[in-house]
């Protein structure tokens, strides 16, 4: 019976939290739009989608982390240093198809993942820990394998550009394999055995024991699901913006962290869900582009957006201090 | 928790040794000079060095070497000259990340003995033995919105996209745009807002997109930093808008070739890296002769270039800014 309960309740918590998200996003495109009345065009609309799409990728990697009761600061550099390795392979083989060039980031964010995983699991480090330091390896490789040097615009391969840029049903690529993304995790965070286990060991890593799950394989599973998207993310980062720089992706790791965290991921691990983080970057994404659009002085942007995040997450903790009472008896019951 | 240090210890030493590590072979007798530029990667600067090494190769006796902290940041550049300093190196030409950040650890490198100048974007007065302008600062900020009329019949809305906020050199630029576009000439234009990109490719190719969206409009975007103008070459062209709202700035031929040759940027200006640095070893080669002090109204040899004239405050102005277009950008590409 208390089974029962909870699952409705964790069900019903979801619904609450996205719900306050999404009511949080509509009155803020009231006077968006009053002020802006092309905000809402289908143009820009597709505009910032398009724009939040690499975030979401990675962000849905740093969300099983944090599941997990981690933390993933390193996902910037593997992205940096992914999208460099694609950018100088596609420089050195002008004709190579885009789809290699993907698979290539991807095997290669991977490798990075298994590292910080290993390090999390079998060295006992905090992942805290493991990915400050990983966090300046990677971007140190990236820096030694370009030698400092930028692979710009012209030194790419059309086809590679133009990737993430042709559409299928007037979508781009790069919306579809977001969407995609979005909907295989949400499958495997829902329905998978493996996704079940991280939702167990971010909950109550000692029950989670006790019933069988092998922690550290879920804790090298969570980094290796990380890595390997924010790999992706860089072969589609390089493409997208026609240049593999040593400095991109610098401070992405606290962007995923707010979409996470906007999202109503459970930081002390064991709750949230990928709808939540698809909502959260939506609403970062809508934040930073509306902003410019509302005629505010630049200086002021990073300010205001700090701001909205800290009252949208005050609002979302005040709805939830019933909420954590209410699960902590349900498990001594 | 040890394992956990150990590796962070380790982790920055990797680091350190990778980025900051110099190297001193130096022959006796030869001079050596370093070229020390905002960050590592960037073209510009890339061409600035092989005209040092031009330079270097012509006066003979002198090596010249290429230097740059990954970020372009101060902090980095004050790291590097401590560690020129340690090496007793004979010259540093530098292109400042900030005009007073530098000052003291330059002025501890001429009280060592080693002559200071610097390039492209200057460190004021009492850090450097003289500055070397690309080009007066005027004439860069004039031209630009010149360029920009030019491509607008002279109307419309235009914006400006910067690299930082705090960037010396843009500044400068900009401000000097702001009265040149106050000419009655100019009376059916209006420079709507300067936006920040930071020089990265990511943030500059939102915030043109940005541009586009609040100014219905827009006629042009002026971009005073290489990587702006690409990554709003790429927006504009992106956006669909190739011929409505026009690009122009100061970039690198071969990185803009693309979008010169396809009429997203039909002209922007740019001086010659290439002179620079080979102006710059002339310049460094005297002050370490000794046979040119640097004092207002001496007057360096440069070579091909002729020769440069000190100027109040030890500002040395090479020349005015070039402008490229579909006639010319094949030729130029190839060489930066």
């Amino acid at each position: 019976m208390a089974e029962r309960s909870k699952m409705t309740f964790i069900r019903r918590a979801m619904v609450r939290r996205e719900f306050t998200l999404v009511a949080l996003l509509v009155i803020m495109l009231v006077p968006i739009t009053l002020r802006s009345p092309q905000f809402l065009s289908v143009a820009n609309i597709n505009r910032i989608l398009n724009d939040m799409a690499i975030l979401a990728i990675v962000a849905i990697g740093q969300f099983f982390v944090i599941l997990c009761g981690g933390i993933d600061l390193s996902v910037g550099s593997i992205i940096a240093f992914t999208g460099m390795v694609c950018g100088m392979v596609n420089e050195s083989h002008p004709s190579i198809s885009p789809f290699v060039l993907l698979a290539l980031g991807i095997g290669v964010g991977l490798l990075m993942g298994l590292f910080n995983g290993v390090l999390v699991a079998y060295g006992k480090i905090p992942p805290i820990i493991t990915t400050l330091g990983t966090v300046n390896i990677y971007r140190g490789m990236t820096f030694l394998l370009s030698g400092g040097s930028w692979v710009t615009a012209h030194e790419l391969s059309v086809a590679y550009i133009a990737f993430p840029r042709n559409t299928f049903l007037k979508i781009s690529y790069l919306l579809w394999i977001a969407f995609a993304i979005i909907g295989l995790f949400y499958y495997i965070g829902r329905y998978t055995r493996t996704g079940r286990e991280v939702y167990a060991i971010g909950g109550n890593p000692t029950a989670a024991k006790f019933v069988g799950v092998n922690e550290n394989k879920i804790r090298v599973v969570v980094f290796v699901i990380s890595g390997t998207l924010c790999g992706l993310a860089g072969a589609l980062w390089t493409a997208r913006y026609a240049s593999a720089v040593n400095e991109m992706a610098t401070g992405f790791e606290m962007q995923t962290v707010a979409a996470c965290v906007l999202g109503g991921v459970n930081f002390s691990g064991g709750a949230g869900g990928i709808i939540g983080v698809a909502l959260g970057t939506l609403f970062l994404g809508i934040v930073t582009n509306a902003l410019p659009v509302v005629y505010l002085s630049v200086f002021w942007q990073t300010f205001v957006q700090g701001l909205i995040i800290l009252i949208a997450l005050a609002l979302n903790t005040i709805s939830d201090q019933r909420k954590s009472r209410r699960v902590l008896q349900e498990r001594r019951g | 928790m040890k394992k956990a240090l150990l590796f962070i210890l380790i982790a920055s030493l990797v680091l350190t040794s990778g980025f900051a590590q110099g190297t001193k072979e130096q022959a006796k007798g030869e001079k050596e000079i370093v070229i020390l530029v905002k960050n590592m990667g960037n073209g510009f600067f890339d061409a600035v060095y092989r005209g040092s090494q031009e330079a270097a190769g012509q006066i003979g006796g002198m090596k010249t070497v290429y230097m740059g902290p990954p970020q372009p940041t101060a902090e980095g550049q004050i790291e590097i000259i401590e560690t020129l300093i340690a090496q007793r190196v004979d010259g540093i030409a530098i292109s400042a990340n900030d005009a007073d950040a530098l000052i003291p650890v330059a002025k501890k490198a001429m009280a060592a003995g080693i002559k200071v100048i610097s390039f492209d974007s200057g460190i004021n007065v009492g850090g450097r033995i003289v500055d070397l302008v690309p080009s007066n600062e005027e004439l860069i900020g004039r031209q630009q919105i010149q360029l920009a009329a030019e491509l607008t019949g002279h109307k419309g809305d235009i914006a400006v996209l910067s690299a930082s906020a705090q960037a010396t050199n843009q500044n400068s630029w900009i401000s000097w745009m702001k009265e040149e576009i106050k000419d009655p000439k100019y009376a059916n234009m209006r420079l709507v807002e300067v936006v920040y990109g930071d020089d990265l490719p990511d943030k500059s190719y939102r915030e043109a997109n940005s541009l586009m969206q609040k100014y219905p409009n827009l006629k042009a975007i002026i971009c005073p930093t290489t990587v702006g103008l690409l990554a709003t070459a790429q927006a504009v062209k992106d956006a669909g808008k190739t011929g409505v709202v026009e690009v122009t700035g100061l970039g690198l031929p071969s990185e803009m070739k693309g979008y010169i040759l396809d009429g997203t940027c039909r002209q922007m200006a740019l001086w010659n890296p290439v002179d620079l640095g080979y102006t710059s070893t002339y310049i460094l080669n005297g002050l370490i002769d000794g046979s040119v002090k640097g004092n207002v109204g001496d007057t360096f040899p440069a070579g091909r270039m002729g020769s440069v004239k000190v100027e109040a405050n030890g500002m040395i102005v090479m020349s005015t800014p070039f402008v490229f277009n579909k006639d010319n950008i094949e030729e130029y590409a190839a060489i930066f």
